[in-house]
């Protein structure tokens, strides 16, 4: 249960320090240190990365959604076709979902010409793979639960009964 | 113009003054907000919306739409066991404040004497005095902020006609356990008190699940049930609520209502059906993050040595101002660090050496504020 309550509470910010756990949560802040511990080593939590808008950053970044189509043989399963495309360190995201397509890919780069050149040098090459479709990411709204716009100020009296 | 002596008689509320300091300067922080820091859901929001644009723009049945009465008798069924008739036992108001309204000018005669726990909400004196009747206040501050029977006593209640009280309690975040209601319901029903409760943070509790005390044994006849969307659902400014009530006391009320008001607003009444239908998970997420930042308000006031009681309901606590100056303290707060809480003197006599902190507010400001408090203490 406290790892359920501290998993809720890393997932909206990852960044709380181990005090302010404790204070949140009926733990002390050993605990607080270890449950985090078993959950980093037994694997569930794989890491912990920033959101940022890179819409604020003075460098172009390229970000597109791929879907991939592949055929599967008696040898090669949908666990190895995804093992090799995700070494790329260019793919930041692989799912393989139901539809129309196999593979939800989400990949990253400087341009727009290095995104296609590693489309079509790394992945449409893949022997098992049968058809790509590219969809370039034109903006930004929400990512892994945030918002990329400043919201509203906060427009409640200062004081109310 | 001359204002009429009934107005001269009730004196403007305290909370004005801290809100005018506070709206002056730069870079507050405040922990005095009586509202919610989340937005309504968003479900409900379009609701509203849909609902204008399909032109929903007229009045409602005086009641409110049976829709939403059926939705709210529904709800508070199965949510607290409480069973009210759609049809005549529940009145849908402008949010509760008008609800507490129109039942004390309803069913409070010139003079009745109305015992009202304090500290408490400011609007329910004047609310009294308005009505025609006597305030009496029952001091709580030796039962850690709950109404005890000793206490109702000692204030001279068995004489009252009625108990108007607030659980869970704005200002102190005060619970009443249904252990803590029965001797209070036992009292009602010995003195005849006609009980009014406001419910509004019935959904607002940490570690304890809330009793309405309509449904404890012989009080269901006695009492007045007010609640509504504005605090567990964050639709303040929509100004929704309702009373439940057995079916003579909604008339009575409904006979003012529908002269003083005709119908709650009709667009609030679009988003409560869907608050009620399908927000649920939402309001679930908001209560969670009110617990958390509970829990973290109060380890803070306890690292910096502060006295402050375990909170269990509504977005409040009351911690003992340092010094034992509410006011002197607020003020100072508010000037040297930039931080507004509300002196606990505000709601109440027995509030004073007292302060309102309100944790309806995200966790990097509250974390903030609370480093300035201490900041300030030491």
């Amino acid at each position: 249960m406290s790892k359920r309550e501290l998993l809720d509470l890393l997932l909206e910010n990852a960044r709380y320090s181990t005090a302010d756990l404790a204070r949140m949560t009926d733990l002390d802040e050993e605990e607080v240190v270890a449950t985090v511990e078993a959950l980093e080593s037994e694997g569930v939590i794989k890491g912990y990365q920033a959101v940022v808008d890179w819409n604020k950053v003075a460098e172009e970044r390229v970000r597109a959604s791929v879907e991939l189509n592949v055929t599967l043989d008696r040898e090669t399963s949908y666990g190895d076709i995804a093992e090799r495309l995700a070494k790329f360190p260019q793919v930041t995201t692989l799912r393989l979902v139901s539809g129309d397509y196999d593979f939800e890919m989400e990949v990253e780069g400087e341009s727009m010409q290095e995104v296609s050149k590693f489309i079509s040098d790394k992945v449409a090459p893949v022997p098992e793979i049968t058809q790509t479709v590219t969809h370039y990411v034109m903006d930004t709204y929400k990512d892994r639960g945030l918002q990329m716009s400043d919201g509203d100020d906060d427009d409640r009296l200062s004081v109310s009964p | 113009m001359k204002v009429s002596d009934r107005v001269e008689a009730v004196p403007p509320s305290g909370i004005r003054k801290f809100f005018e300091l506070a709206e002056e300067m730069d870079d507050v922080i405040s922990l005095g907000v009586g509202e919610p820091d989340f937005s309504a859901p968003w479900a409900a929001r379009e609701a509203a919306i849909a609902s204008l644009e399909r032109g929903r723009t007229s009045y409602t049945a005086n009641r409110g739409r049976k829709d939403l009465r059926e939705e709210i008798a529904a709800h508070v069924a199965e949510r607290y066991g409480l069973e009210y008739d759609p049809d005549d036992e529940i009145i849908v108001t402008t949010g509760v404040s008008e609800g507490v309204d129109v039942a004390l000018r309803a069913l409070i005669d010139p003079g009745d004497v109305v015992a009202v726990p304090q500290p408490s909400y400011v609007s329910y004196e004047p609310g009294i005095t308005f009505a025609g009747g006597e305030p009496l206040p029952v001091p709580t501050s030796d039962d850690e902020f709950k109404l005890t029977v000793e206490a109702l006593e000692r204030a001279g209640a068995a004489d009252a006609d009625a108990l108007l009280y607030c659980y869970p309690n704005n200002p102190t975040g005060a619970i009443m356990t249904e252990d803590d209601l029965r001797p209070v319901a036992a009292f009602a029903q010995e003195h005849d008190l006609t009980v009014f409760a406001d419910e509004i943070y019935s959904e607002l509790t940490y570690g304890h699940e809330h009793t309405s005390i309509a449904t404890l044994p012989g009080m269901r006849e006695r009492t007045v049930v007010f609640n509504g969307f504005s605090k567990a659902f964050a639709m303040t400014g929509l100004r929704l609520g309702y009373a439940l009530a057995p079916p003579e006391a909604v008339a009575g009320m409904n006979r003012i209502h529908q002269y003083s008001m005709l119908s709650a607003p009709t667009t609030a009444q679009y988003a409560a059906i869907e608050a009620l239908r399908n927000c649920e998970e939402e309001v679930a997420e908001m209560i969670g993050q009110y617990d958390r930042r509970r829990q973290f308000v109060l380890s803070r006031f306890e690292e910096m040595g502060i006295d402050c009681f375990e909170a269990e309901g509504a977005f409040y606590v009351f911690p003992e101002a340092p010094g034992g100056d509410d006011e002197a303290f607020a003020e100072a707060l508010l000037e040297e660090h930039g931080v507004a809480v509300v002196p606990g003197s505000v709601f109440g006599e027995d509030g004073e050496g007292h302060l309102r902190v309100s944790y309806a507010t995200g966790l990097d400001d509250l974390r903030e504020a609370m480093d300035r408090i201490e900041t300030f203490v030491e």
